[in-house]
């Protein structure tokens, strides 16, 4: 029936099928690009200067460079040694992340509170959880790359800036979730062992602890995931590790070293991916 | 006859021992141990500077540097203006990726069960080398064709995005339930128009909320992108720090974070106001 209908309504439009929406759609589609107009403003946005003569001559010689690939006995050593030195940055910058953000989950943690059993949690044990939470949402909301760049300047060059730029940034993140998952689950157990005279301690190892284990575990593993990912960032500002050799290989516009250490960083992400599900799965 | 006494501990109420060679957990502690141990011994770890009462002294004088920020009314304005250039950056990235991103999507996902779906595989590679490489990086390979500025910035978070919110997207219209674009498919309407009547239709708010998590992401990760030249809040650190100018540096991380704090309210804000 609709078939035999439309040829009629068409006639009735002048032989055009008409968009019943029409109108609306160009009012968006306007007001999309009078909000847009600013923030291409902004942001210089000129996509045709990519291919003015003098860039497309460097970007394009600079992509056939990337052929062939370097993979010399001595850079591919090296390159070995960087990457495990970026894997090590990420595993010692996650350690310490540790060794800050425990105590101080523990201390932010309400659960744990032995005023809050009956009624409210007394004064200032309520200041100092909230003063300790303050402080680890400041640790984490300054991007790693700047505590780098401020460690560069005191301990100098090297993975040491790398690696506590890490374990603040790390410490702030892991200490905010940690003490968020273990008051998200069932504080029964804990709580009944706390009433019957047990250190909080006590009640955090045989009672909190193992009823949020798995996700405490899965998360610390994604999160050494991500760590691996911006040690490689933190190479840019002088961390060392493979990112300080990639810049060092893009200033000297050498495509091939540039195209093998991108292709080494590709395969490094997607193992350390892979090893994190896996370890994931396993321990759900 | 009697039923046998059990013995006072029957041997498998013991504790196990420590390590046993079939105990999956024992190698893994093993392991993470060996992991941890040879990174902080591989590296050369400088703790004696870092520790020492020197570094300390040095640390201070830097801190005491910062003091007091740079509030003069002409600073403060090219301050608002690289925020302003900050956040432009990551909400155009973030519209120009959901756009790349599922354009990505359509040929990375398999629509039905008919679809023999010969670019998803490569598709698929393409999207996880995109979102391998951190912004940051793509940052630096772009200055190259883009010169220093925003505009390469706002190239590497789209890059970097799209290869993030294609796989998302790929995700979700491989998940929805079929029965609406098989209805229309029986009835021999092309895969634009099923592709367009049924399949976005139900995934569209799943998109967006999405497209709204990343923006949330690429304002954090603009505010650092300028530090390799890519303009911004970022640019503007690196160049102050660059010149020791540490008043201004003051400002400038004051911004960053009170930005970063901002945008973190929001969107708590706003998920709350979404769950309720």
């Amino acid at each position: 029936m609709s078939a035999t209908q439309l040829p009629q309504a068409q006639l009735a439009s002048g032989g055009k099928l008409r968009d019943p929406d029409f109108s609306s759609r160009v009012f968006w589609l306007v007001l999309a690009i009078l909000l847009l107009w600013p923030l291409g403003v902004a942001t210089e946005f000129r996509p045709w200067v990519l291919w003015e003569p003098d860039n497309r001559k460097v970007t394009l010689d600079f992509l056939a460079s990337f052929w062939p690939l370097v993979y010399d006995a001595e850079f591919m050593r090296m390159v070995a040694r960087e990457t495990w030195r970026t894997v090590a940055m990420a595993t010692a910058g996650v350690t310490l992340a540790l060794v800050l953000a425990v105590p101080m989950c523990l201390m932010a943690t309400r659960v744990l509170s032995l005023s809050a059993l009956s009624g409210r949690m007394n004064r200032w044990p309520a200041v100092m959880r909230w003063f300790v939470r303050a402080t680890l949402i400041v640790l984490r909301s300054i991007p790693e790359l700047v505590w780098a760049l401020v460690f560069v300047r005191v301990v100098g060059l090297g993975p040491t800036a790398g690696v506590l730029a890490i374990a603040l940034t790390y410490g702030g993140m892991l200490g905010k979730v940690y003490a968020e998952i273990l008051e998200s689950g069932e504080s029964h157990a804990t709580h009944t062992l706390m009433r019957n005279g047990s250190g909080r301690l006590q009640a955090f190892v045989y009672a909190l602890l193992p009823s949020h284990a798995a996700e405490l575990a899965s998360y610390t593993v994604y999160r050494w995931e991500c760590a691996i990912r911006s040690s490689v960032v933190l190479g840019f500002v002088g961390a060392g590790g493979l990112g300080q050799q990639l810049d060092n290989s893009m200033k000297m516009f050498n495509g091939g070293e540039v195209a093998t250490l991108l292709l080494v960083f590709i395969a490094l992400v997607a193992l350390a991916d892979h090893v994190s599900a896996w370890l994931r799965r396993a321990l759900s | 006859m009697m039923p046998t006494r059990d013995a006072a501990n029957p041997p498998y109420k013991l504790p196990p021992p420590l390590f046993d060679a079939r105990c999956r957990a024992c190698w893994f502690t093993l392991a993470l141990l060996v992991l941890v141990i040879a990174s902080f011994v591989s590296l050369d770890l400088d703790w004696a500077s870092f520790a020492s009462l020197e570094a300390g002294r040095s640390m201070y004088r830097f801190m005491a540097e910062f003091f007091p920020p740079d509030i003069s009314p002409k600073f403060v304005s090219k301050v608002v203006s690289a925020a302003w250039e900050t956040l432009a950056m990551s909400a155009l990235g973030t519209i120009m990726a959901a756009v790349l991103g599922l354009a990505l999507a359509v040929p990375a996902s398999r629509m039905s069960k008919q679809d023999a779906a010969w670019l998803r595989s490569p598709t698929r590679w393409l999207l996880n080398a995109l979102r391998a490489i951190p912004e940051l990086v793509w940052a630096a390979l772009l200055l190259i064709s883009a010169g220093l500025g925003p505009m390469a910035g706002t190239l590497a978070l789209a890059l970097h995005t799209s290869g993030v919110l294609g796989r998302l997207f790929a995700e979700a219209m491989e998940n929805i339930p079929t029965g609406p674009g098989d209805a229309l498919r029986t009835q021999g309407v092309g895969p634009l128009r099923v592709f367009a009547y049924a399949t976005l239709p139900q995934v569209l708010p799943q998109l967006m909320s999405y497209t709204l998590y990343r923006w949330e992401n690429n304002i954090r990760a603009a505010a650092v992108l300028g530090v390799v030249g890519a303009g911004g809040l970022g640019q503007m650190l690196s160049f102050n720090m660059g010149l020791f100018l540490m008043n201004k540096t003051a400002t400038i991380l004051g911004a960053m974070l009170l930005m970063v704090a901002c945008v973190d309210v929001l969107s708590f804000a706003l998920r709350r106001w979404l769950n309720r």
